[in-house]
């Protein structure tokens, strides 16, 4: 199989009854961007128009160097032909075939013949670990199980584009991870052009190169994904993402900090010690001593308290770099209750000790561009 | 269904998605109250529906039936019936599927008109349907002139006539469920294979066609069971000629004047053939109908 590289050309609008699509971007060969965004932000319009499944009132589509659609000329190839393929957050698996047949699909739709379709289907159901589910029906397959055929059968239709609309939201918690790297492995696997719709910023992190982030039908901010999550520009990015994060390299014990700190936390599957990898945390997850604290926690860090700032029920704390403390602690967040900060007398410019639980911490690949210090 | 996957991470083996029984009575559950006025009507309308057929069985010489059902003119009428109403039903599908599939799917102009025009034979009397036909068909009809004129081709009053009559009555019923069907199933599947790749034709015959074939088996037999019990467009577009044209329900109402006892075992044959049909079609292809 000869992976498919095509670089996809975007540069549309499309109208509706009040929202507006107004998106501009490029996506390079065997790269992955995350489109990312609140519901009605215009990221299932982008896949539509991209699928071949919405026409735009302007604009071009170009795959490859084949021009899928062009609004001016009225050109618009239908949606069989474009070589997109599509994978949403349903399996919709055909309920009437076999996980195999399924899969063996898209192969006997462009012309292989049925012993070889086999081939190609098994061959793709054992690299998304499913290869035993290969003769049972949709009906008898979990939610996890049913997305992982989903995910042999787009990929097994050889598509020059992959489009993923959140293939992980209607998935157990227990199950999104597995596949998102068993989703991570075969997309880089193939070097595959793909485009990931998500509201999930470890979506963005774990699978994709690059980010952009969608507003009300545009492009608000777009760059590397670890950079544009990891320093939003805009307080809307900031928000989507929610989360704190170190950047460094996956080592076996955890996390290893530019300053060679080790950060212990929940190690993704599909993590490969020696690469780049990001330590991802919720701000409410850290805890705030003013003595360092001794006991269960295992990564803390010293901090100097720059900022508070009142949230809705919770006081953020933003922390800069204490003298001698790690460098890449500056910037980071973390909240806890206004009972707290009084308790402890918090206040800008304090030196404090920053906790956080291992169990509370996720370590996962960030593919891409290398490490840089916070 | 006890094989867990060997594969890594927290995937959970085994979770089928099989619901519980469809719509299975829980007797647990208790419901809003019903108002009690609407059993009296209920239960009279229940009788209107049953008492008849109940009527007719206490009518029928039962110890003549065997002799009654399979005299020769009686053989001759359930077979041509059998034959027809297989031909329609044949007819339906082949015209009425495609109809269906356009109509649920295509965007026809005029798709509100077009649906409407479907449905008008459902509530036009039959015999005006036969009529219609005539006056399209017959030797001095719409059609019908040319036909006869450069094709030498008379159609009304042959076993042609009663086919194009039944099939004009009972498409509909299918056209009607198997757009429902459509319209429920949604075309999710469809665009997925699509984006799999495949031409239309392919997405029709493997995706379309197989994901319809329950709803099909109900409007088939719906459209077969009306096709069969077809009078008023037969008789005014085929006549009442024995072995060509005289269907089961022509004889029983021509039996009528001259032998009850044989209207009644011939009508009790036709009530058998319908309980046979609803216990195969019920319910979808009621719900389907709808």
């Amino acid at each position: 199989m000869t992976p498919r590289s095509s670089a996809l050309d975007v540069d549309v609008e499309l109208g509706r009854p009040g929202f507006a699509l107004s998106v501009a971007l490029r996506v390079e060969p065997g790269e992955v961007l995350a489109v990312l965004g609140p519901n009605g932000s215009g990221k299932s319009t982008l896949l539509g128009v991209l699928a071949g499944l919405l026409r735009p009132d302007r604009g071009r589509v170009v795959l490859g160097g084949r021009t899928l659609t062009d609004a001016g000329r009225g050109a618009h190839v239908p949606p069989h032909r474009r070589g997109v393929g599509l994978l949403a957050q349903q399996p919709l698996l055909f309920p009437h075939l076999t996980a195999e047949a399924n899969v063996a699909f898209g192969p006997r739709a462009r012309g292989v013949p049925r012993r070889a379709a086999r081939e190609i289907a098994r061959r793709w159901l054992s690299e998304v670990d499913v290869l035993e589910l290969a003769d049972r029906r949709p009906a008898e397959l979990s939610g996890g199980q049913a997305q992982r055929v989903a995910v042999a059968r787009a990929l097994a239709a050889e598509p020059d584009l992959v489009l993923l609309d959140e293939p992980f939201a209607a998935l157990d918690v227990d199950a999104a991870p597995a596949l998102r790297a068993v989703l991570g492995r075969v997309l880089r696997a193939g070097g595959r052009t793909a485009l990931v719709v998500t509201h999930d910023p470890l979506d963005a992190l774990v699978l994709s190169d690059r980010l952009v982030v969608l507003d009300a039908g545009v492009v608000v901010e777009a760059g590397p994904t670890r950079q544009v999550l990891a320093r939003p520009r805009t307080a809307f990015t900031a928000r989507i993402a929610g989360l704190e994060l170190v950047a460094g390299v996956a080592a076996p014990t955890g996390l290893r900090a530019p300053d060679g700190a080790v950060l212990a936390g929940h190690r993704e599957p599909g993590l490969v010690d020696g690469v780049p990898a990001v330590a991802v945390f919720p701000p409410r997850a850290v805890a705030v001593h003013r003595e360092r604290p001794n006991g269960s926690p295992r990564n803390v860090f010293p901090v100097v308290l720059a900022g508070l700032e009142p949230r809705a029920d919770v006081v953020r704390l933003r922390a800069a770099a204490a003298p001698g403390g790690p460098g890449w602690a500056e910037g980071l967040s973390a909240d806890v209750t206004p009972a707290a900060v009084a308790d402890l007398g918090l206040e800008p410019g304090l030196p404090v000790w920053f906790a956080v639980k291992a169990t509370e911490v996720t370590l996962c690949p960030a593919p891409g561009e290398t490490v840089s210090a916070r | 269904m006890a094989a867990a996957p060997s594969s890594p991470g927290p995937l959970r083996p085994d979770r089928p998605s099989v619901p519980f029984g469809r719509g299975g009575a829980d007797r647990h559950r208790t419901r809003a109250a019903l108002p009690w006025p609407l059993w009296g009507p209920a239960l009279a309308g229940l009788g209107l529906l049953v008492l008849p057929v109940l009527g007719l069985v206490a009518r029928a010489d039962w110890v003549r039936l065997p002799e009654l059902v399979t005299s020769d003119a009686a053989l001759t009428a359930l077979g041509l019936s059998l034959r027809t109403a297989a031909a329609s039903t044949a007819l339906c599908l082949l015209l009425g599927g495609p109809l269906a599939v356009v109509l649920a799917r295509g965007r026809p102009p005029g798709l509100r008109v077009l649906r409407s025009l479907v449905l008008l034979p459902l509530v036009l009397p039959p015999v005006v349907g036969g009529l219609a036909l005539l006056y399209l068909l017959g030797r001095t009809g719409l059609v019908g002139r040319y036909l006869d004129l450069y094709l030498g081709v008379r159609v009304p009053f042959t076993t042609t006539a009663v086919v194009l009559a039944q099939t004009f009555v009972a498409m509909p019923f299918l056209v009607v469920s198997l757009e429902g069907a459509l319209r429920t199933a949604g075309d999710r599947y469809e665009t997925v294979a699509a984006t799999l790749g495949a031409r239309p034709w392919t997405v029709f015959w493997r995706v379309t066609v197989p994901l319809l074939l329950p709803g099909l088996g109900s409007a088939v037999v719906l459209a077969f069971a009306r096709a069969l019990g077809e009078f008023g467009a037969t008789i005014a577009f085929a006549g009442s000629l024995a072995g060509q044209t005289r269907t089961l329900p022509l004889e029983i109402y021509l039996q009528r004047e001259s032998d009850v006892d044989g209207a009644v075992a011939l009508s009790l044959l036709l009530v058998a053939v319908a309980a046979v049909v609803v216990v195969l079609a019920r319910p979808r292809a009621v719900e389907g109908a709808r």
